[in-house]
């Protein structure tokens, strides 16, 4: 009875009509902001675009919410239900609408799992083999910023963390902000090791939002035809 | 005490040298007779002052329930189903049987893994994605497949609810456009993959075919020589 070993995990790109952008960063980094410019303004060309945002799939909702909430979570089940999530809008939202040529825009990728997870002590290379199904985005742009800025855009007027948020099932610390200060330099790690291998385009998340959103859409304009996604209106 | 392992990478936070009891696994398609002889098991263990506890497919606290309602729906994608299913499992794995082994239990499993992956593989899920994504689970003391010809199963399953069930005849699959046909179907070709698993993952299979008492003599003797009880 030999334990399974490993292949080496290839994670593949797609070949499929539609374009894949997907954004990443520390919360805080201001991300979600970039992707939704990004969005308006490939809407207000008419073009072909779909947004699908993390941990957003209505079939799993109820099982996270009781898993947090009742502190159930275990890294690994963390892990697989945040999956289950994940390839729920993969088989029916982002793959068929790349099938269909569709631009889709992802507010955190596979990648978010493998650095969050990985932090949590899943091993990496089960983390991508799990993913594997669903294939690499053209273009991942990562939101950088030093630790410390994300830390005080986020703790500044000490909100409420939430637990799982805090990283407090690591143990870090007893303090939730003391706790979300150590998990998210281990995270910011975890995401600085990943851009070489998965080819982030770095954005310097600490410029002013429009000079990000220039760079944004100057980059996302070189590299997609953009009028091939037009939308068409047979009817008119 | 025994030493335990898992496929692969395993879970974090788990130190193996504490998992003092053993986990036994009992395979088999529905009206294989698994469930009944898990009761005479647990009772037979029982007699010798053995602590049994039980876990099974859909019985987690976290996503039972959710799984339940997605399956009524149409919503439900293949690998998202194996997804749920796999936290379902992994679930039960970390809350009930690492703490029941921790205290010396003897875990009865109704499945495992193998049921799982077999029906992954059957919905075009990829040998080597289905064998990675469980390479989390702990290694089994035994594993014991009840094989039952499918002919017999049908003749099981209509005993006891006069119906074949929608899921159990791979229906979703499309092997067939009415129940009888795509049951047939689907259980040779779970038989199949169990075949191609056999080698791999070490089952003892067991004849199913014959009847609930040699059944059991047999699974007791397996049993008792695995636990040095008679």
């Amino acid at each position: 009875m030999a334990a399974y070993h490993y292949m080496p995990v290839v994670l593949k790109h797609h070949n499929y009509p539609g374009r894949l952008i997907a954004v990443e960063g520390l919360d805080g980094s201001g991300k979600s902001t970039q992707i939704y410019l990004a969005k308006r303004w490939l809407e207000l060309q008419q073009l072909k675009v779909f947004f699908s945002e993390w941990n957003s799939s209505k079939l799993v909702r109820s099982a996270t919410k009781k898993g947090k909430k009742n502190n159930l979570l275990t890294p690994t089940t963390f892990s697989l239900i945040h999956c289950t999530d994940f390839i729920d809008r993969w088989e029916r939202q982002i793959h068929p609408l790349l099938r269909a040529g569709y631009i889709v825009l992802c507010d955190r990728y596979m990648f978010t799992a493998f650095a969050r997870d990985a932090v949590r002590g899943c091993h990496s290379e089960w983390l991508r083999k799990v993913y594997s199904i669903a294939s690499l985005p053209d273009m991942t742009f990562f939101f950088k910023l030093p630790l410390e800025v994300a830390l005080s855009r986020i703790l500044e007027g000490r909100p409420a963390l939430k637990y799982h948020e805090a990283g407090m099932d690591l143990n870090l610390a007893t303090d939730p902000y003391e706790s979300f200060r150590i998990f998210q330099g281990h995270i910011n790690d975890q995401y600085c090791a990943m851009e070489q291998e998965f080819k982030f385009v770095v954005m310097d998340a600490t410029e002013p939002i429009e000079k990000q959103q220039e760079k944004m859409r100057k980059i996302i304009a070189s590299k997609i035809d953009l009028p091939r996604f037009a939308l068409h209106f047979p009817h008119r | 005490m025994s030493e335990k392992r898992f496929y692969g990478s395993g879970l974090p936070g788990v130190n193996l040298e504490q998992l003092l009891g053993r986990l036994i696994v009992i395979e088999g398609a529905d009206g294989s007779g698994r469930s009944t002889q898990i009761v005479k098991l647990t009772a037979w263990l029982e007699s010798k002052g053995f602590a049994v506890a039980s876990i099974g497919l859909k019985r987690s606290t976290l996503v039972s329930e959710d799984l339940d309602a997605a399956k009524q729906g149409n919503i439900l994608g293949k690998r998202t189903m194996s997804l749920f299913y796999a936290t379902d499992f992994a679930d039960q794995l970390e809350n009930n049987v690492i703490p029941a082994l921790r205290a010396g239990f003897i875990v009865l499993a109704d499945r495992y893994i193998y049921t799982l992956m077999a029906r992954d593989m059957a919905r075009g899920a990829e040998s080597e994605w289905v064998a990675s994504l469980y390479s989390m689970a702990l290694v089994p003391d035994s594993v014991f497949y009840l094989k039952v010809s499918p002919r017999l199963l049908v003749e099981r399953n209509f005993q006891k609810d006069m119906a074949l069930d929608y899921w159990e005849s791979g229906m979703d699959v499309g092997l067939g456009d009415n129940l009888f046909d795509s049951f047939l179907s689907y259980q040779k070709l779970i038989q199949t993959h169990f075949k191609d698993m056999q080698k791999q993952y070490g089952f003892q299979v067991i004849n199913g075919n014959r009847s609930i008492g040699a059944i059991h003599n047999e699974l007791r003797k397996k049993v008792g020589d695995l636990l040095g009880v008679k």
